[in-house]
């Protein structure tokens, strides 16, 4: 049963697609797309063919989408309406760092669909009992961790390890990353400091521009909570393109 | 739609009918994206959700017609739409949404 592929595919988190037929001819025909191949039948073979590539190709970047065919498949063709849904695994979140703040954030990120893993050296502090909430929880060398870790533009990278002898290298290694959002805690101070080091090391300008650092919108936030928060609200603004602030102050349309 | 797996599968495992309603197109502002899924049961039970609380009464009334006639189909909502007052979403914008009984 089709019903059944997907749910077992989306909790496996492994990438499906589902194309449903819109128009009259025939309304709710499916079809999905996983791994392992097609099941169903959107009424001929030349459209099932047709729509499985194009939800393959959805599924690579992670979009929904409606299109258009001919009833046999042809590109140009407007009589089978579909709206292709593709279920891309979750985004990765790197927490690096296994502190208070760590637990608050994984648990937050956790919550807004990510693949949370928290990285930190040592073996005291980076423990699933400290961080429940996290996927994994890994001991390595931050910069070494990030250099083999799997990163693509949906990936947020958070860094929190607040001591410069794991900032420098593991920030070089995150801006060598397409990751979309790069955090870095530390007061002003802190981050002037390994601005300096890093720019001494070779990032450039633009690259240093990548860092959101001090970390966070500017709420107030105190308590590892709060500064979870602050954070998952910048991760969320920046994959929207938004500067954060409040709605109330603002001119553009509420739901980008 | 992960997260209506489980509420589906105990209604489908109680051998209650089902109707899936999923937004697949958006104009404007609306609070939903496309692919946000709400089902109703045979007994009238609900999970998930199309929009912000605005269109789900209405949504409700398909989908139980839906599961008992077998018929899918597609429907708009917003301030174009003659029910507006009703059924219109208060952020303006307007939602396409596809009914269809869980057959598959």
């Amino acid at each position: 049963m089709i019903f059944e592929r997907l749910a077992a595919a989306l909790r496996a988190d492994a990438p499906v697609a589902l194309a449903t037929r819109l128009d009259e001819v025939r309304p709710g025909a499916k079809l999905i797309v996983d791994v392992s191949g097609a099941e169903g039948d959107l009424g001929s073979p030349g459209l099932n063919f047709a729509v499985e590539a194009e939800a393959r190709a959805l599924l690579a970047v992670g979009e929904n989408a409606l299109r258009t065919f001919g009833c046999d498949g042809e590109p140009i063709g407007t009589e089978a309406r579909l709206f292709i849904q593709a279920f891309a695994p979750k985004a990765d979140l790197y927490i690096f760092g296994a502190i208070d703040f760590s637990r608050a954030m994984a648990r937050l990120g956790k919550y807004l669909g990510y693949r949370v893993t928290v990285i930190d050296a040592r073996p005291v502090f980076a423990t699933e009992a400290r961080i429940p909430d996290a996927d994994r929880v890994v001991v390595a060398w931050p910069d070494e961790f990030l250099a083999s870790a799997r990163v693509e533009p949906r990936t947020a990278i958070v860094v929190l390890t607040h001591d410069t002898k794991f900032d420098i290298p593991l920030l070089k290694v995150a801006l060598d990353t397409n990751a979309g959002y790069i955090g870095a805690m530390g007061s002003r101070r802190t981050h002037a400091a390994r601005v300096e080091l890093l720019r001494a090391g070779g990032v450039s300008e633009s690259d240093l521009e990548r860092i959101c650092a001090p970390v966070g919108l500017d709420i107030g936030a105190r308590t590892p909570e709060e500064t979870a928060i602050s954070i998952a609200a910048e991760i969320v603004a920046m994959r929207s393109d938004r500067r954060g602030g409040r709605l109330r102050d603002g001119s553009l349309a509420v739901h980008p | 739609m992960i997260e209506i797996l489980d509420t589906v599968e105990r209604w489908r495992a109680e051998g209650q009918r089902v109707a899936l309603a999923t937004v697949v197109r958006v104009e404007q502002s609306a609070p939903r994206d496309p692919g946000a899924v709400m089902a109703v049961s045979e007994r009238g039970e609900v999970a998930g959700s199309v929009s912000g609380g605005c269109v789900e009464a209405a949504v409700y009334e398909e989908a139980s017609d839906a599961i008992g006639t077998g018929r899918p189909r597609l429907v708009t909502y917003g301030i174009s739409d003659a029910h507006a007052i009703e059924q219109g979403l208060t952020c303006g914008g307007t939602i396409h949404v596809f009914v269809e009984r869980l057959d598959w």
